[in-house]
């Protein structure tokens, strides 16, 4: 039972590590940057989901449609400030501007929200699970991860694989250049990406911070790694890729807490993670061939 | 380049005659010309910490009008300088250079850890009196002048671990440590060691990381498979706050035990205090304690107006650091005519052999090393407030 407890556990772990990857992979497998600042745009969307819901008194929905609104609006609005004029500089420029950015978001956080961690309000009302006599726990809010994940990978793999401005993304993602010269607006394409992007990183705030209930400026920086690496361990740019390096990961960590050790935990994930680009340099679902997504 | 040898010493000149009015300021009179001991301190009066500061200011002040309303110490009364630091290291350097300069003869060094290492690097070169309230860092009392009213970060570890043994709050006992911080590993190093002289069983040690510090699943998972019928967190309340509701959600039934770094968690906004329902800390002072120190200490408080907020653990540190420095002032025999050096050394002997009893301890002695030994005081939250056990 303590093996099932650690495997369910990890899963929870891990579907909120595969939900904040998507919007890693999805911004990388297009717009071909790592965008870093993806994390703090999570607690950004969780800090409006706080202000609407708990400060104002608002229904969560309101909360989290508001996060929604203002994260896709700030994801774009950082993508045409800080990134476009980048375009065409390297991929070292770019790393670091998402790196300033994420720090500009974290502090913008801590002059207007404070430095003292606030206890979030979970946004899923679903029930807890109690299986074999309450012996196996499933809380409503993995529950809930799990299912927008799955929904959320689907979605997506769809909306790139058959709409039109999907399938523009799919072409921009492969040649900017014969992209532009086919008739695609290709700065509009990427704009698309990261509003996309930043929308997902509202759900994920949404649902992050209903698992684990402390939010404070730094709230997304961690996790926001995580999911980065469990975006390279599934393949980055690769959707499906992205949802099982995240679970993955989060089993790894929770089984490795749980009979190795607590401290090394870590240190084990990326051992293994390690061991895989060893073996399959571009992840598990990576394609070798530069058509990603 | 006359004019600028000129302006050169004029403003040499200047500097002289500012440093004159400096000592003039500082020749240990007050207003009406009797002599004074002087007592200075920095701390956070403003910003973020501001409440510590305060507290501190509001309960040394307090300690002081009441010794010299009653006679004073040897006959002297006390004048006390507060300084604002910002709990920031540079900030309470300078201000432990203006406090020097007004003629501070005995400190109560700083509040907070961080600064008072810098201030008591300043103060051990001058060998100057330091006895802080609250600066609960080891190397916060580096050197033979400094000593501390409350426990040091790993002395809490085994604060804790004789409480929990003396009173048979449990016998197996599992902990939840952040083994990438010092305050944390610290107290869970000298806690597992005197747990173990004291008979208690540690069922379970599990850590986590700054890194994974939003998962506790598995460590609670631990926990709950060990059989342990107490938790004890060495930890601040942010992350105490995730463990209690994942142990609520995973129907982990422990009794919950905390440091001072749990102090705060009832603060938290939005906080479900409904989750910390009966959890037990290690606090030197609770408001509604029924002892006759802290009922007087928290009558007069109120008496003089003070701002409820600062009525805190600092506040009672710092009441019962002033009458503590009487003690040893008496002892020793301390008068305002000796320098700040003297009275140093004269304290510093003293202090090894009074005994106290204050707000937040009875029976409170000191050894050369600065550190207090006192017994330790627990308090559990019920219906959201702190309830003296």
């Amino acid at each position: 039972m303590d093996f099932l407890s650690y495997l369910v556990s990890g899963i929870s772990l891990g579907s909120v590590y595969a939900l904040i990857a998507l919007g890693y992979t999805m911004v990388y497998g297009i717009a071909k940057m790592l965008n870093f600042a993806h994390g703090d745009v999570i607690m950004l969307g969780a800090f409006v989901i706080y202000t609407i819901s708990t400060t104002l008194g608002l229904p969560a929905i309101v909360g989290v449609l508001a996060s929604i609104v203002i994260c896709t609006i700030f994801g774009i609005v950082i993508e045409k400030v800080a990134y476009k004029p980048l375009r065409k500089a390297s991929s070292l420029a770019v790393l670091i501007t998402a790196i300033g950015v994420s720090y500009l978001l974290q502090n913008a956080a801590l002059l207007i929200f404070g430095s003292d961690t606030k206890s979030f309000t979970s946004v899923v009302t679903l029930p807890t699970l109690k299986l074999f006599d309450g012996q196996l726990i499933i809380s409503g809010e993995t529950i809930a991860t799990i299912l927008v994940s799955v929904v959320i990978m689907v979605a997506l793999t769809l909306f790139i694989n058959k709409t039109k401005p999907g399938k523009a993304m799919l072409a921009v993602s492969e040649d900017k250049g014969a992209a532009q010269l086919m008739g695609i607006n290709v700065n509009r394409t990427i704009s698309l990406t990261f509003a996309i992007g930043s929308a997902l990183a509202a759900v994920a705030g949404a649902l992050l911070c209903s698992a684990y209930p402390a939010l404070s400026p730094t709230t997304g920086a961690m996790p926001g790694i995580k999911a980065f690496t469990a975006a390279v361990f599934g393949g980055i740019g690769s959707i499906p890729g992205a949802m099982i390096g995240g679970i993955l990961l989060g089993v790894i960590e929770n089984l490795s807490k749980g009979y190795i050790s607590s401290q090394l935990s870590d240190a084990i994930v990326f051992v293994v993670l390690i061991i895989v680009l060893l073996v399959k340099p571009t992840g598990i679902l990576g394609k070798k061939i530069r058509e990603k997504v | 380049m006359k004019m600028k040898k000129f302006l050169a010493a004029f403003l040499a000149l200047t500097m002289v005659v500012l440093c004159f009015a400096a000592c003039g300021k500082g020749d240990g009179k007050t207003d009406s010309g009797e002599k004074t001991l002087k007592i200075g301190f920095s701390g956070p009066l403003t910003g973020n910490n501001a409440q510590y500061g305060n507290g501190v200011k509001n309960g040394a002040q307090l300690a002081v009008d009441e010794i010299n309303a009653a006679g004073g110490v040897n006959g002297v009364k006390l004048e006390l300088n507060p300084q604002d630091d910002e709990a920031d290291a540079e900030k309470a350097k300078t201000a432990y250079g203006v406090l020097k300069d007004w003629g501070m003869q005995i400190s109560l060094g700083t509040v907070t850890s961080g600064a008072c290492i810098a201030f008591q690097g300043e103060a051990a070169k001058d060998n100057m009196f330091v006895l802080t309230p609250s600066a609960t860092a080891v190397e916060a009392i580096n050197g033979d002048n400094a000593f501390r009213v409350c426990f040091s970060d790993p002395n809490q570890g085994v604060a804790s671990a004789d409480y929990i043994a003396d009173n048979k709050v449990a016998s197996k006992v599992a902990v939840i440590y952040d083994s990438s911080d010092a305050y944390s590993s610290g107290i869970y190093e000298k806690f597992t060691a005197e747990a173990k002289a004291k008979g208690l069983e540690i069922v379970t040690a599990q850590s986590f990381t700054g890194d994974t510090k939003t998962d506790f699943s598995a460590q609670l998972q631990a926990v709950k498979s060990s059989g342990a019928e107490l938790l004890f967190l060495p930890i601040y309340y942010s992350e105490a706050t995730l463990i209690l509701q994942q142990a609520k959600n995973a129907s982990v039934d422990v009794k919950f035990f905390g440091c001072d770094g749990l102090d705060g968690i009832l603060n938290m906004k939005n906080f479900d205090t409904t989750l910390a329902e009966n959890v037990m800390l290690l606090t030197p002072f609770a408001k509604d304690a029924k002892d006759s120190y802290t009922v007087n200490f928290v009558t007069k408080f109120r008496e003089k107006g003070y701002d409820e907020t600062t009525l805190n653990q600092f506040a009672a540190d710092a009441y019962d650091a002033v009458y503590i420095i009487k003690a040893a002032a008496e002892k020793a025999g301390i008068n305002a005519d000796m320098s700040a050096s003297e009275i140093c050394d004269a304290l510093k002997a003293a202090m090894t052999q009074i005994t106290v009893d204050g707000v937040t301890g009875t029976g409170i002695t000191w050894s050369a090393d600065g550190e207090p030994s006192k017994a330790p005081k627990a308090n559990i939250i019920k219906n959201g407030s702190y309830v003296a056990l």
